[in-house]
């Protein structure tokens, strides 16, 4: 008899720390899945993460949210993989979602096997790549050099399903990895069973949000079903419905591509798949086609210090400047780093944002109009800390009393603050937008595998 | 004078990643489908978000009533003049495009 190789991955949420129906959740364990996967970050929230390597999200909501996934684990028996650990998947994020692990093992008295994959890259290893043209820029192409390399903070490449694939190897209870592509998790096991490649890739991405590709989102858990020929998905919430357009819409979403996706190994194409209603909340995906690269690459994402920031708001009620702001915006800024470029060393910018017209926006929104109030967002940004710092308390005065024309009593403005001056630390930004040529998927990545309690 | 929100029915602006935007036009009917197709040009797109027309990737997908446009972040996400972390803003812009009417004029 031909093994049965149909695969149910069960997915609670489109991220660890957003909420989902703990009776889907519960509704999806009863129904078998082979493993349970999870994203837990992505790059959307903003560099800050990945130069950090910090989460998001608190401590006390993922350990809430882990634990609930960690008991439905062991009430299912079956693997619990993580992609992305803590926002940015960098080591130290990992890190701190292992030791919270290992917190949540002891307090509900639970033997696990736990399998650790890291994602963080060493300087070195970057370099080397670099000078043996074992790097190559994706659009927009950023400059890269190894000053640039030398300056990253955090460095990780995204494992795609051969890594995840290996974790799962070594018989673990729970996978714990860092940065991975958001689709790897879901598809590792479903391809190393023998599913179809298409549909494996292609189910995986319409699962990676959770039940974003139905018509309640904010459910969470999903189940995907892969098979030989394509996949199935069927929300868990029972009022959740799955749609052909539900399903198929879900290709757009934060996918510059619609029709391609590209993951380590190939990219897929959905240009020819078919999605069809098995009933009023199930639908059927046959026909997405995996096309295989001649090489292995996996993407790159870094961040630096971009400069240490301090911002401070004012508001603005009086009508005559609510009027004339943009003159008194252009007033302050020439006032003050007039001043402050002969009082200060170091450099920096500034830049005042007017709330209230288009500090969403900028010069591109071209219909703005002004309220009876207006908030100033002014932000220094400089090289230094002590910069920063100085040009910020610089400014202070001005924000507080600038006056439009000599001929006019000095204007008191309201700060909300004390000081108004909120000094941010250090601000990063992504410098990288490149994949790096492997040999051998592991040869970038670090498994360890540790029983807990040890 | 008929703008773009005024016949789609959600249009919807997200990053693909820090590097890129990408706007997805949603119409409820085949015909406000096919009226923002033709109307809305690449042109029009590139100089709402001040950006040259070649950097404009755009998905006519006529089986999901959507049309889709991609393109480099005019500023990369995080850095120091960026205003929108997650790129969300970008969709009100395209919402006040305007529209041509039935017959083609303005």
């Amino acid at each position: 008899m031909k093994k049965n190789i149909t695969t149910k991955v069960l997915i609670p949420s489109g991220a660890l720390g957003l909420s989902y129906d703990r009776a889907a959740l519960h509704a999806g364990i009863s129904r078998n899945p082979n493993i349970i996967a999870i994203d837990g970050g992505s790059t959307d929230s903003g560099p800050h993460y990945l130069g950090t390597g910090t989460s998001k999200y608190s401590r006390s909501t993922i350990k809430a949210q882990w634990r609930e996934l960690m008991l439905a684990r062991a009430e299912a028996n079956v693997p619990l993989v993580i992609g992305t650990a803590g926002t940015c998947g960098a080591d130290d994020a990992v890190d701190w979602l292992a030791e919270i692990t290992r917190e949540i093992a002891q307090d509900v008295d639970q033997d696990i096997r736990l399998a650790i994959l890291k994602s963080s890259q060493p300087v070195s290893r970057i370099k080397t790549a670099l000078e043996n043209d074992q790097i190559k820029p994706l659009e927009p192409v950023l400059d890269i050099n190894e000053t640039c390399i030398e300056a990253c903070t955090n460095i990780v490449a995204l494992a795609g399903v051969e890594q995840i694939q290996k974790a799962l190897e070594t018989g673990a209870d729970i996978v714990i990895a860092g940065r991975t592509t958001d689709t790897a998790i879901i598809a590792a096991l479903p391809l190393a069973r023998g599913c179809h490649f298409g549909g494996a890739w292609h189910g995986a991405k319409i699962g990676e949000c959770g039940a974003l590709a139905t018509t309640k989102p904010n459910s969470g858990t999903i189940m995907i079903t892969f098979d030989t020929h394509g996949f199935t998905v069927e929300p868990m919430a029972e009022t959740a419905r799955a749609t052909p357009y539900t399903v198929s819409a879900h290709m757009l979403y934060e996918n510059s591509n619609p029709l391609q996706l590209y993951e380590p190994g190939g990219h897929l194409d959905v240009t020819r798949a078919t999605y069809t209603a098995l009933d009023d909340r199930r639908v059927r995906v046959t026909g997405s086609n995996w096309v295989p690269s001649d090489i292995y690459t996996v993407k790159l994402e870094g961040a630096r210090i971009g400069g240490y920031q301090s911002v401070s708001l004012t508001l603005i009620r009086e009508k005559r400047y609510t009027n004339n702001i943009q003159t008194w915006v252009a007033d302050v800024e020439t006032a003050c780093k007039t001043e402050a470029q002969e009082e200060v060393d170091g450099n920096f910018t500034l830049e005042l944002r007017i709330i209230g017209l288009n500090a969403t926006l900028g010069h591109l929104d071209k219909t703005a109009k002004i309220g009876t109030e207006v908030g100033i967002l002014a932000i220094v940004t400089a090289d230094t800390e002590g910069t920063a710092q100085e040009v910020a308390k610089i400014l202070n005065p001005y924000l507080l009393h600038h006056p439009l024309s000599e001929q006019e009593e000095m204007p008191t403005f309201a700060f909300p603050f004390s000081p108004n001056e909120m000094f941010r630390g250090e601000f990063y930004e992504f410098c990288l937008n490149h994949v790096m040529i492997l040999k051998d998927p592991m040869e970038a990545f670090y498994l360890t595998v540790e029983d807990v309690p040890q | 004078m008929t703008i773009l929100a005024d016949i789609a029915q959600k249009i919807r602006s997200k990053n693909a990643g820090p590097f890129w935007i990408t706007i997805d036009i949603f119409c409820s009917t085949k015909e406000s489908y096919a009226r923002i197709e033709q109307s809305l040009s690449n042109e029009q797109v590139a100089h709402i978000l001040g950006i040259p027309k070649e950097q404009i990737q755009r998905y006519d997908l006529p089986d999901l009533n959507v049309i889709k446009f991609s393109l480099p972040r005019p500023i990369v996400q995080g850095t120091r003049y960026d205003r929108d972390m997650h790129g969300a803003s970008f969709a009100n812009l395209i919402a006040e495009a305007e529209i041509l009417d039935e017959a083609g004029t303005s």
